[in-house]
C-alpha cells in the first residue's frame, strides 16, 4: 500500500443488513438483532444484546448481563474486552469506551486501514453512580442513537426530580410510591440517587429486579437495603408498603400485582414523561423524567465534541436529528435501522 | 397563573374522579376573585379569544424555533400547545409570571398583531408547567381530564348546593361568573334569571341494548320516532327567543324561518329537521344549514327549517318540568292548539302492542328520516341530564361495509402519538383504465379498544409506503368492518358518498383485501 493512500471510507466497509450494522473486513456485526455468527456487543439491553450468537465480544459487565439473562451459552466463543483495550478482529481493531448508559455500555470504536467509526449504542452525558461517563472518542463517522431526536426533550435536572418524589412520598404518608423502571440500569440508577438524596430506609425491588441489582452489587455499586417486594397474599393490600418506595418493571406497575400495593402512587422514571399524553397514556399519576439517554441537547452537544465530520443515526427520531446535524454542517445519514424498540422501557 | 399551572398539571396526572374534585374544590377555595371565575370558564370550555387562533400560536412557535423540527415535533406530541411548550428555549429573565386574571384581560381587547407579542413576554418567565398551562388557556379545550360536567359538580360541592341549581343559573351567568361565587360564598341571593331566555339543560336518552328490552315493563313507557335531525331548544321570554343546541349553542342566526313566527312565551324542546312540501328530507340536506352564522334568501328555500316537538318546559313562566311526561305531553298538546307556532308540529306517538310489535316498528324505520324509537316512561319527570331508567334511545341496527384501511393518522389528546384516525376505501374500476382501484369512503377514529389501537398503532407503522406529514398511507392489506347509520350521496367525496357515524366495529385480520365491498355495494344503501 503506497504511504499516502487515503483512508478508505466507512461507507465502503460498513453495510447495512437485515440483522444489523455489518462490518465487512471484520466479519462481524455490531449488535445485531438476530442471531450471526460474530457480534460486537455495545450494552446488556435486550434488543441490543440478543442470544444465540456463535463469538461475542463486549466488556466484562455487559458479558455478566448476558449470562445473567440468557445464561452461560456454553457454545459461545466469548471474548471479554474491557475499556480502553483492543481487540483484532478480522483486519479489524476493535476498542472499547465507556457510554455512559448502564453498567458496562460502551462505545465501540472500529479501526480499519487509518478510517475510524465509533458505534456509540445507546449512550448519556450526565452524570450516573452506577456506570462510568460517556467518554468522547474521537472519529471519522459517529453512530448515534436518536431516542430522544426532537427538540422536545429536554430533560430536566434528575435531583430535582428525586426531590420531586420525595417531596410526593412526604405528601402522601400513607400511600405507596411504586416506580415503574426498567430493570437494567434505570432501576439501579433510581435506588442509588435515592441514596444520594439520603432515602435510607429499605427498598422494596420487585422479583424480576432482584438478579440485575445483585449483578450491580457484585460489581461494586453500593444500593443500600433493598428487600423484596412480594410478602403478601394475592387480592389483599399489603399495608407495610404504606410510606414506603418500590420499584418495579414499567409493564408491572399498572398489573394485577401492581394492583395489591395499598393505594399506589403510580410513578414512572423515563425520558419520555416529558410528554404529558405520553404519561397519561400509561395512567402514570406521577412522571418522573430521567433517562439514561441524552436529550436533545446532548446529543447536539455530543456532535460538536466528538469533532466527526459525519453522523450516522441509527434508531429513533432520526429523520429530525439528521435535519439539525446537516444544519450544522455535519454530514448526516439515517441508517434506517430496525428491530431496535423504540421505548426506553 | 402559577396555582392556575398547577392546578392543570396536577389535574392531568389525577386518575380518580374523586381526587380531581378535591384538587378543583381546594382551588375554589384558595384562588382569588376573579382568577377562579376565568379558570372555570377555562375548564368549562366558555372560555374564548378572538384576536388569538391556533395559528397564532404556531407562528409565535416560529419566532424562537426551526420550522422543520417543530413540525416534526408537533406530529410527535400531537398538540400545539405542549409542543410549543417544550420547545420553547428558556432565555433568562426578572419578570414575573403574569396572573390569570392579567391573561385574561389584556387578550380579550389585544389585536391579532399585538396578541402574539404579548404571549411570547409572559412566556419568556414561565417554566415548561406554566408555559402548557398559558398556551392551553389560550388555544382553548384543556385536555386535563375534567369533564365541563365535573367542574360544575366540583363548583357545587364547594358551594354546598346541588349540582343541577348550578345547571340551572349555567347558561344565564357569564364568565368569571362573579354573581355565582358571591351567591355560594353566600354574600349575594341567589341570581334572578326567569325573566331572560336561557337554555335549560336537556333531559337525554340512554341507549337501548337488545338484551335489556325484555326486562322493561312496556306498558309504563311511551313510544315515539327518533327523528334524524339535531336536538334543539327554543326559549322565548320577556320579548326575546332563542334557539339552542342540545349543548347550549345560540344557533338562531341561521334559523330565521323558525324563530322569526314565534310568538309564544316559554321554553319547549324538539327536533330541527328540513321539511319541503310536508316531507321531512334526509340529514344531509339539514347539514347545508348547519354550522353558519347566517343563510342566504336560496337556502331558506331549498332547505326550509322545521321543528317538531317533543317536550314543553315553560308554558310562560310556569315551570312545567317536575310533572310526568303524560302530564306534560297533554300541556304540549294544549300549548300546541292554542298557540299555533308556524313551522313546527308535535311528534306523534306512536301506539304499539308488546315487544314483537316494537321490535317490527323499529326495523321498519329505515328509510323514514328516523333512526328508530324513543321510549319514555310516562310518570318520568323532566330530569337534566341523563337519568337512569327514564328515557331509552332504541336504534333500528346499523349498516356495515367491510372496507380496506388506506390512510392513518396521528390522533390528539389521550391518543396522540397513536395513529387512530383511520381513512378506509371501497373498490371500483378505474373509470378509466378500467382497473380495480380503491377509492376512499369514509373516515372513523372510534369503535376499537385501546388494546386494538395499540395493534392498529402498529400495523401502520409496519405497513407504511408514504408519508405525508401526519398522514401514513400503508399497503393495501388489512379490512376494516365499518359500522355506520346511513349513507348519502355527496358530491364533495371522489367516492360519491359519505357515511352517518362510521366506526371501526371490527378489525377483520383474517379477511383478504380483495375480499372487501365494492363502492356499489354502498350505494345501493344510500336511501
Amino acid at each position: 500500500m503506497p504511504p499516502h493512500s487515503p483512508a478508505p471510507h466507512p461507507e465502503t466497509w460498513i453495510e447495512i443488513r437485515p440483522a444489523g450494522m455489518y462490518c465487512v473486513p471484520g466479519g462481524f456485526y455490531v449488535d445485531p438483532v438476530r442471531p450471526v455468527e460474530r457480534a460486537v456487543i455495545t450494552h446488556g439491553h435486550a434488543d441490543h444484546a440478543r442470544a444465540g450468537h456463535g463469538a461475542v465480544a463486549a466488556t466484562p459487565e455487559t458479558l455478566a448481563i448476558m449470562t445473567a439473562r440468557y445464561g452461560a451459552e456454553p457454545e459461545q466463543d466469548r471474548q471479554a474486552v474491557r475499556y480502553g483495550e483492543t481487540l483484532r478482529i478480522g483486519d479489524v481493531t476493535v476498542s472499547m469506551h465507556p457510554a455512559g448508559h448502564v453498567l458496562g455500555s460502551a462505545q465501540v470504536c472500529l479501526e480499519y486501514r487509518g478510517a475510524r467509526l465509533v458505534a456509540s449504542g445507546d449512550y448519556k452525558r450526565r452524570s450516573d453512580p452506577t456506570c462510568a461517563a460517556f467518554e468522547p472518542v474521537p472519529c471519522d463517522v459517529f453512530v448515534t442513537e436518536a431516542t430522544f431526536g426532537l427538540p422536545v426533550f429536554r430533560h430536566p435536572d434528575d435531583r430535582a426530580e428525586i426531590a420531586k418524589l420525595l417531596d410526593s412520598v412526604a405528601l402522601f404518608p400513607d400511600r405507596c410510591h411504586v416506580i415503574g423502571a426498567y430493570a437494567l440500569g434505570k432501576a439501579q440508577r433510581m435506588i442509588a440517587l435515592l441514596r444520594e438524596a439520603g432515602w435510607e430506609r429499605p427498598i422494596y425491588i420487585h422479583g424480576a429486579l432482584q438478579t440485575l441489582c445483585d449483578l450491580y452489587r457484585d460489581h461494586g455499586v453500593d444500593l443500600g437495603d433493598l428487600q423484596p417486594a412480594t410478602a403478601g397474599r394475592k387480592g389483599v393490600a399489603r399495608d407495610e408498603f404504606r410510606g414506603e418506595i418500590v420499584i418495579a418493571p414499567p409493564s408491572a406497575i399498572a398489573d394485577r400485582w401492581g394492583r395489591r400495593l395499598p393505594d399506589p402512587v403510580i410513578c414512572m422514571a423515563s425520558g419520555w414523561m416529558r410528554v404529558r399524553q405520553r404519561a397519561r397514556q400509561r395512567g402514570v399519576e406521577l412522571p418522573l423524567i430521567i433517562s439514561d439517554h441524552a436529550d436533545w441537547d446532548e446529543l447536539l452537544q455530543t456532535f460538536d465534541d466528538v469533532g466527526a465530520p459525519e453522523i450516522w443515526i441509527t434508531h429513533g427520531n432520526e429523520e429530525a436529528l439528521k435535519h439539525a446535524a446537516a444544519a450544522r454542517g455535519y454530514r448526516a445519514r439515517a441508517l434506517a435501522l430496525v428491530g431496535y424498540e423504540e421505548e426506553e422501557q | 397563573m402559577k396555582p392556575f399551572a398547577e392546578l392543570l398539571d396536577r389535574l392531568i396526572y389525577t386518575p380518580s374522579r374523586n381526587a380531581k374534585m378535591a384538587r378543583l374544590v381546594a382551588y375554589f377555595r384558595t384562588a382569588p376573585d376573579p382568577d377562579r371565575g376565568w379558570a372555570l370558564a377555562a375548564l368549562t370550555g366558555a372560555l374564548g379569544f378572538k384576536g388569538v387562533k391556533a395559528g397564532a400560536v404556531r407562528e409565535l412557535a416560529m419566532r424562537r424555533a426551526d420550522p422543520v423540527l417543530f413540525e416534526w415535533s408537533y406530529d410527535y406530541v400531537g398538540d400545539l400547545a405542549e409542543t410549543t411548550a417544550l420547545i420553547w428555549p428558556e432565555q433568562a429573565t426578572n419578570r414575573d409570571w403574569p396572573s390569570l386574571t392579567e391573561v385574561v384581560d389584556r387578550l380579550q381587547t389585544a389585536t391579532r398583531a399585538e396578541a402574539a407579542d404579548v404571549i411570547e413576554e409572559w412566556l419568556d418567565p414561565l417554566d415548561a408547567t406554566g408555559r402548557w398551562a398559558l398556551l392551553k388557556l389560550i388555544t382553548g379545550g384543556l385536555r386535563v381530564g375534567v369533564s365541563s360536567r365535573l367542574a360544575k359538580v366540583a363548583l357545587a360541592e364547594y358551594g354546598g348546593v346541588d349540582p343541577s341549581e348550578i345547571e340551572e343559573l349555567w347558561h344565564g351567568i357569564d364568565p368569571p361568573y362573579a354573581e355565582l361565587f358571591a351567591w355560594l360564598d353566600g354574600r349575594w341571593p341567589r341570581p334572578d334569571l326567569d325573566d331572560r331566555p336561557i337554555f335549560r339543560p336537556p333531559m337525554l336518552a340512554h341507549p337501548l341494548e337488545e338484551d335489556e328490552v325484555a326486562g322493561l315493563d312496556l306498558a309504563s313507557f311511551r313510544a315515539e320516532w327518533k327523528w334524524d335531525g339535531i336536538r334543539v331548544q327554543i326559549a322565548s321570554r320577556g320579548g326575546e327567543t332563542r334557539l339552542y343546541s342540545r349543548t347550549g349553542d345560540d344557533i338562531g342566526g341561521a334559523f330565521p324561518d323558525v324563530l322569526d313566527h314565534v310568538t309564544f312565551q316559554g321554553v319547549v324542546d324538539g327536533e330541527l329537521l328540513v321539511v319541503l312540501d310536508g316531507e321531512v328530507r334526509p340529514f344531509n340536506e339539514l347539514q347545508q344549514r348547519l354550522n353558519r352564522k347566517t343563510v342566504s334568501a336560496a337556502m331558506l328555500r331549498k332547505y326550509p327549517a322545521f321543528v317538531r316537538l317533543y317536550d314543553i318546559l315553560f308554558d310562560g313562566s310556569e315551570d312545567l318540568r317536575p310533572l310526568p311526561f303524560d302530564d306534560r305531553r297533554r300541556r304540549l298538546e294544549r300549548f300546541f292548539d292554542r298557540e299555533a307556532p308556524r313551522r313546527m308540529d308535535v311528534s306523534d306517538l306512536v301506539a304499539f302492542d308488546g315487544h314483537a310489535d316494537l321490535d317490527a316498528l323499529r326495523v321498519s324505520a329505515r328509510g323514514t328520516a328516523t333512526e328508530g324509537l324513543m321510549l319514555k316512561r310516562g310518570d318520568a319527570p323532566y330530569i337534566a341530564g341523563r337519568p337512569k331508567g327514564l328515557w331509552y334511545k332504541w336504534k333500528r341496527g346499523p349498516l356495515t361495509v367491510d372496507a380496506v384501511l388506506m390512510y392513518a393518522q396521528r390522533g390528539h389528546g389521550k391518543r396522540s402519538s397513536y395513529y387512530s384516525d383511520y381513512t378506509f376505501g371501497a373498490w371500483r374500476e378505474n373509470p378509466e383504465t378500467g382497473a380495480g382501484e380503491l377509492v376512499p369512503v369514509g373516515k372513523a377514529y372510534f369503535g376499537f379498544t385501546d388494546e386494538e389501537l395499540r395493534q392498529l398503532d402498529k400495523w401502520v407503522r409496519d405497513h407504511t409506503v408514504k408519508r405525508y406529514g401526519p398522514v401514513r398511507e400503508v399497503s393495501q392489506g388489512l379490512v376494516l368492518e365499518v359500522a355506520f347509520d346511513s349513507v348519502h350521496r355527496s358530491p364533495r367525496h371522489k367516492s360519491g358518498v359519505a357515511m352517518r357515524f362510521p366506526r371501526v366495529s371490527r378489525i377483520r385480520w383474517d379477511k383478504p383485501v380483495a375480499d372487501a365491498d365494492r363502492l356499489e355495494t354502498l350505494e345501493r344503501m344510500i336511501e
